[in-house]
């Protein structure tokens, strides 16, 4: 059944809506893969918030540097042009508006733009938030990568979050393996169906009212 | 003559009392002053409350700290890591306080501290269970959440180089946490790889002036450097990649 695209298609469905000169932070995870798919005769500057503008790929074997990492923890290299900075001015750029796109996982999103991917809330969980929080409610577009599925088979995309959130109203589109939805005024808009699905299909999936 | 550097770690640490709240630099391993850390290890002060990142990796540096049970309470943006089983023990035994922050407003509460900032409206947090119980105010149409400055009694940090004044440059993504540190505790100590003769900074690329630091201790070049250029050979950790384990797993 043609109705879902791969993680890698829907990473360069969405560094295809990347423009040139944009300042981005791809999260933790799957959003990391994006970063595989930027045109390499263009100028994005990859931000990580532990102290980076103009992160490069991975290091050769040997030559991984632990003084130069991403907010991952994972061993990178940077590209000419590159910055390094403290954390208060790292998430100045964040906060203040300053970076064009982040690309971040998510447990539920809301049809009113809420975001949930930090904490299941399960009890006995320990919780961690990094810069969650601060990337949700900083960028000036917020898109979110994931299955439109949780593994139970319930729809992520929900008329409210049952998880608890990590920002309020700020995600700007989704970007799932069966489709891509703007936030609106009037909750979920469809903006590109893939394969077989159409609008109707998917408000059957997620249960919700959809345009 | 002023003369901050100290001849080694211990009289780097010296003081520390019990109770006292101490920052330590570092994202993960990455200017994380395992040294310094070992010191205070040594020096034996207990009932700390401590400000980093994280709570911990594997069984070294901040780590070990909370495995001597050091430490009361930590304030923390990400302490859940796949290898933070020091922490997660300790947690999960209530042997351990946490106070959750988002990683940009523990920072900012650290650099207003520094900056002398009396509390400040954040946006970050709106609306999240780690706002509750807050002061919220709608400035221009948007609501914010107060958030208060975090001191320290002493700050311990890393850099690449320092002179006898305390200016620092750091290395890379190891300077994160330290520069906003340096400006937000009593007392600032500093482990640097390499002491450098007074004027050798280019004060245009000075990072921490030395107005912020008040001990310097050098504890030699970092193991991936030779004579400041990088050479390699070892794994995130800094372990020599003949002694690595497997590549470790993916968190934040």
């Amino acid at each position: 059944m043609s109705d879902r695209i791969s993680r890698q298609e829907l990473a360069q469905r969405i560094a295809a809506d990347i423009p040139e000169g944009s300042y981005v932070n791809l999260g933790i995870g799957a959003p990391t893969l994006v970063a595989n798919y930027l045109p390499e005769d263009q100028e994005i500057i990859l931000h990580t918030e532990n102290g980076l503008l103009g992160m490069g790929g991975a290091p050769e074997e040997g030559r991984v540097d632990p003084d130069l990492i991403n907010a991952g923890k994972q061993p990178v290299t940077i590209v000419p042009g590159a910055a390094y900075f403290h954390h208060a001015d790292s998430f100045a750029m964040m906060r203040g508006g300053h970076l064009d796109v982040c690309v971040l996982g998510a447990f539920q999103v809301s049809q009113t733009g809420d975001l949930a991917n930090w904490s299941t809330g399960a009890p006995g969980a320990i919780p961690a938030v990094g810069g969650a929080m601060d990337l949700a409610i900083g960028a000036k577009s917020v898109y979110v990568m994931t299955d439109l599925l949780a593994k139970d088979g319930s729809s992520k995309l929900v008329a409210a979050c049952a998880y608890p959130l990590t920002g309020v109203g700020c995600v700007t589109r989704v970007y799932t393996d069966h489709a891509i939805f703007d936030l609106t005024p009037g909750g979920f808009a469809v903006r590109e169906a893939f394969g077989e699905n159409t609008v109707e299909s998917l408000s059957a999936l997620t249960g919700l009212e959809l345009s | 003559m002023i003369d901050k550097t100290v001849p080694d770690v211990a009289a780097a640490v010296a003081g520390i009392p019990d109770g006292a709240t101490v920052m330590i630099g570092g994202f993960g391993r990455a200017g994380q002053p395992v040294e310094l850390i070992d010191a205070l290890i040594a020096h034996g002060a207990s009932e700390l409350t401590i400000v980093n990142n994280n709570a911990g990796n594997g069984d070294t540096g901040l780590a070990a700290l909370l495995a001597a049970k050091r430490v009361r309470k930590i304030i923390c943006s990400f302490p859940r890591q796949h290898d933070s089983w020091v922490f997660d023990g300790l947690y999960r035994a209530g042997e351990i306080e946490l106070e959750l922050v988002p990683q940009g407003n523990l920072a900012e509460r650290i650099r207003a501290a520094g900056a002398g900032v009396g509390a400040f409206f954040s946006p970050t947090g709106v609306g999240t269970v780690l706002a509750e119980g807050k002061e919220s105010r709608v400035i221009d149409g948007r609501e914010y959440v107060l958030e208060y400055p975090i001191r320290a009694d002493f700050a311990l940090i890393s850099a690449l180089k320092g002179d006898r004044w305390g200016n620092l440059v750091f290395r890379e993504t190891a300077r994160n946490f330290g520069p906003i540190m340096a400006t937000a505790a009593t007392t600032t100590v500093v482990q640097v790889d390499e002491l450098i003769p007074l004027g050798a900074l280019d004060p245009e690329t000075v990072v921490t002036p030395g107005i912020f630091v008040d001990r310097v201790v050098a504890v030699g070049e970092r193991a991936w450097l030779s004579d400041g250029v990088f050479v390699g050979g070892v794994d995130i950790e800094g372990r020599p990649l003949t002694d690595a384990p497997a590549e470790a797993e993916v968190d934040q």
